[in-house]
């Protein structure tokens, strides 16, 4: 006996291709609320409870978006897409190289507006919105690659050859991280040192709190983008798969029938 | 600009651009979606 939950209407098939005709799942549906509210709660720690520092005011609540935005950006993105790149080189398969594209990209993002906030708490607290610190420099130098790595997959045709000389790009990008990350201990610059000692934290209270919170919330997000932007280009991948294997097919056509 | 000034431009111009990020990527993920086969929309 048939039952109506058996039977695909046409309206039930509607509804189905209707839901997957989007890069969202019930996964990615959960983490987009969890990173919306941890979201909205992080901004109100950092512009509403949390309390101005001592010496740099109110401007110490940018601190709550320049690390996190750079941690996630530079650690994060970064790290996935040296990952990506090694399994791409290692194993030649489209996930890893698709991986690293959706980081790098993210990472770009990021990186730019680590830039972007620094720069607009150096103006209050440095005097300045730019000085060539080894830091800053050298977060310039890892978004100039970011931009190299990004031009290579706009610029190569074929798909192997792109996605190697990607994967190159994209150590290259990866090796600047710890550079960036040891440049303050190894030289002196206007940058302060690292701002989270685990042994001797200079934060305390709400000010640590906050900030912890920031973290988890932007890595949240940087997750949730991650995931969209990964299932954006598998499809861009079928897409021009299905292209190719179409082209294929009409030169097979048009070819000349021996006898 | 006031310190208030600078970190109201910080959290309004990250604000926007990550949530016009995501826009972006949702409304190409939709419309790409709409022209791959059901068979090979998913990745994993």
């Amino acid at each position: 006996m048939t039952t109506s939950a058996q039977v695909e209407t046409p309206r039930r098939r509607r509804g189905r291709n209707e839901r997957l005709a989007t890069t969202s799942s019930r996964f990615t549906r959960a983490l987009g609320v969890i990173a919306l509210l941890m979201g909205a709660s992080a901004l109100l720690l950092a512009l509403v409870i949390s309390p101005p520092e001592v010496t740099q005011g109110d401007a110490v609540r940018l601190f709550y978006l320049h690390v996190p935005l750079a941690v996630a950006g530079g650690y994060l993105g970064v790290g996935l897409l040296a990952v990506g790149s090694i399994g791409y080189l290692w194993k030649r398969t489209t996930f890893w190289d698709l991986l690293a594209a959706s980081a790098a990209e993210l990472a770009l993002i990021f990186t730019a507006l680590t830039l972007l906030t620094g720069s607009l708490w150096g103006r209050p607290v440095w005097g300045t919105y730019w000085e060539w610190d080894p830091r800053l420099t050298l977060t310039a130098v890892l978004f100039v690659l970011l931009i190299g790595y990004r031009a290579m997959r706009t610029a190569s045709v074929d798909p192997q050859l792109r996605a190697r000389r990607s994967a190159v790009i994209g150590l290259l990008a990866a090796a600047d991280v710890p550079l960036i990350r040891m440049s303050v201990d190894w030289w002196r610059g206007l940058h302060q040192t690292a701002t989270l000692n685990p042994l001797n934290p200079s934060l305390d209270g709400m000010m640590l709190f906050t900030f912890f919170w920031s973290m988890v919330s932007f890595a949240v997000l940087f997750l949730w983008l991650l995931v969209h932007r990964f299932r954006v280009a598998w499809l861009e991948e079928q897409l021009a798969d299905r292209a190719l294997d179409e082209a294929i097919a009409q030169r097979r056509a048009e070819a000349p029938q021996t006898p | 600009m006031s310190d208030v000034g600078f970190v109201a431009v910080g959290y309004g111009v990250t604000a926007v651009a990550l949530a016009g990020y995501a826009w972006r990527v949702l409304a190409r993920g939709r419309r790409l979606s709409a022209l791959v086969p059901q068979e090979r929309r998913r990745w994993m």
